[in-house]
């Protein structure tokens, strides 16, 4: 193993997220607070209890989920796409790395600007409503578990792109609209019987489930369901991103 | 001595079908400074893509010192630094910072000194603090070349290293070419200033189609192939050239005021002492002459336009 190249690639990446702070980090925290702001003081003041839990809390770990989705899979397209982008990815061809170690590299930095992120919300959730985390381990998994997965999602997305539009598009066409119909804001129990069954195809909802249950033990679907689709939306990524430095797709000519 | 980079049967076809190289067969020596010359689209860059891991081979194999670069990449690419045509750097990134970055992509443990010795070299140590979006074009050049020697390569490729580089400047990198080639590194340059060939390789491979139609010492191929030209400025107008001198195949030009020679400096003779006797026989008398050896660029011009 490089180790000394994936630190390169991982120290290189995180300089990037401190560089662009405002953009990296206090954007995103700034519009959860707005959601917070709307949907929990405003809005979820007239909303009565969810399962128990005051309308305020129960968004918490839909809006942690929805910011770190979307930064996951942004940090991660734009950390292999730029490199494409300007030519520097010429560097890392022809480097002696394996592309294990270029995976670990960016999609480790872009996880794990996406965990401090959600960890940065999550603290600032408490600024508005009353936390209680009950099973924090599985907290902590869910959310290192959606980080790694979505960034090797956001990963692939940066190495298909061809353009800043491609770039954008996923995440603003599919994700953003799944995160917000997968239950950030409300429970999917809430929806008429036909919705339901709809919104259950939704990978979001599983991952939401699962993170909320840590917090409050309120879950749509069984936690180990949630467990299972993550675990298996990571090993589709894994597999694809292994199809695609095989076979230098977009990379090599 | 084994060759340090040898290259064989090697094709590449684009997937739009176009065959960038076609069976190329090539050996680098140890220690030398090869050029590569071409005209655009030869397939030179091609070539170095797949000796450098950023293209993949069609066909055929490519071993650096001994090393397969497809089955033991991590060996052979360790030894290559790469400058590529395009001057393609992190625009937000120092200087000191993207060099040091290139070292640890490597797998070299840091060596604060190396670093500094190279951009002493290349008269960057001044601007290691600045952001490389800063740099004038000629300096971004030089960072990727420290960028490339930040991991000591043993084969230094050069993509066109001088292209909008300044006189001065340039005969600045040649120097750092020549001291990097005394320490014993081998250099491959590909160039569009055959000047810069001349004057710096040991051997040249002339490329073109994705076709390797030579490979020949500098010095060699100069002789071989190099014509000279005497000029003769003639002091009255002629109309024609007198059949006594047909043997020579004199050329008349500029309205018939001048003749032109074209001789082999290969033969023993060049046939200029009988030449200006029988012009004086013929009573044809010249104010000046000139003589002139055909270059590089000549020599590559004629062997393109051949094939």
């Amino acid at each position: 193993m490089n180790y000394r190249a994936i630190r390169a690639i991982y120290l290189f990446e995180m300089a990037r997220t401190w560089r662009t702070l405002l953009q990296s980090i206090v954007s995103p925290v700034v519009s959860t607070s707005l959601y917070f702001v709307v949907f929990g003081a405003a809005i979820g003041s007239r909303i009565t209890e969810v399962e128990g839990v005051s309308y305020g809390t129960f968004i918490v770990p839909g809006l942690v989920m929805l910011s770190v989705l979307t930064q996951s899979i942004t940090n991660a397209s734009f950390g292999i796409y730029f490199p494409k982008f300007v030519g520097t990815i010429y560097e890392i061809l022809s480097a002696p790395l394996s592309y294990f170690e270029i995976v670990i590299g960016y999609v480790g930095a872009a996880a794990t600007k996406s965990i401090i992120l959600g960890l940065i919300i999550l603290a600032t959730a408490g600024l508005f409503v009353p936390l209680h985390i009950n099973h924090p381990i599985w907290m902590l998994t869910f959310l290192v578990l959606t980080a790694v997965t979505f960034s090797l999602f956001g990963f692939i997305i940066g190495i298909w792109a061809d353009g800043f539009e491609k770039l954008q598009m996923i995440p603003m066409l599919v994700v953003t609209p799944l995160t917000f119909l997968g239950g950030s804001f409300y429970s999917v129990n809430m929806l008429p019987p036909a919705w339901h069954t709809i919104a259950l195809l939704n990978p979001v909802v599983y991952l939401i489930s699962g993170f909320r249950w840590s917090f409050s033990e309120i879950a749509d679907v069984s936690v180990g369901l949630s467990l299972g689709t993550t675990l298996g939306f990571l090993a589709i990524c894994m597999a694809i991103v292994w199809w695609i430095f095989r076979t230098g797709y977009r990379l090599k000519h | 001595m084994s060759p340090i980079i040898s290259v064989s049967n090697l094709s590449k076809i684009y997937g739009s079908g176009f065959k960038a190289l076609k069976n190329i067969n090539l050996d680098i020596r140890r220690g030398e400074i090869f050029a590569l010359l071409g005209p655009n689209g030869a397939g030179k860059t091609t070539l170095i893509s797949i000796i450098c891991g950023i293209a993949n081979p069609s066909e055929g194999s490519v071993s650096v010192d001994g090393y397969d670069i497809i089955k033991s990449y991590r060996p052979a690419r360790s030894l290559i630094g790469l400058v590529p045509q395009e001057l393609h750097t992190d625009a937000f990134e120092t200087v000191w910072a993207t060099v040091s970055f290139s070292r640890g992509l490597f797998g070299k443990p840091k060596n604060p000194a190396h670093i500094e010795k190279v951009l002493k070299d290349l008269s960057l140590w001044e601007k290691k603090d600045s952001k490389i979006i800063t740099l004038s074009g000629g300096m971004k050049r030089r960072v990727m070349i420290a960028k490339a020697l930040s991991h000591e390569p043993q084969i230094l490729f050069l993509d066109e290293p001088t292209a909008g580089v300044d006189v001065e400047l340039r005969k600045g990198m040649w120097e750092v070419v020549r001291t990097l080639r005394d320490a014993g590194v081998t250099i491959i340059l590909t160039t569009h200033y055959i000047e810069e060939a001349e004057e710096m390789a040991d051997r040249i491979g002339v490329i073109n189609k994705g076709e390797i139609i030579l490979v020949e010492d500098k010095a060699k191929l100069m002789s071989k192939l190099g014509r000279k030209q005497l000029k003769l400025h003639l002091a009255h107008q002629i109309d024609a050239i007198p059949p006594a001198l047909a043997p020579y195949h004199l050329m008349l030009s500029e309205g018939g005021t001048e003749l032109i020679y074209d001789y082999s400096t290969a033969g023993e003779r060049t046939g200029i002492t009988s030449l200006l006797g029988d012009l004086r026989n013929a009573g044809i008398r010249f104010s000046d002459l000139e003589t002139s050896q055909s270059s590089l660029e000549d020599i590559f011009v004629s062997l393109v336009r051949q094939v």
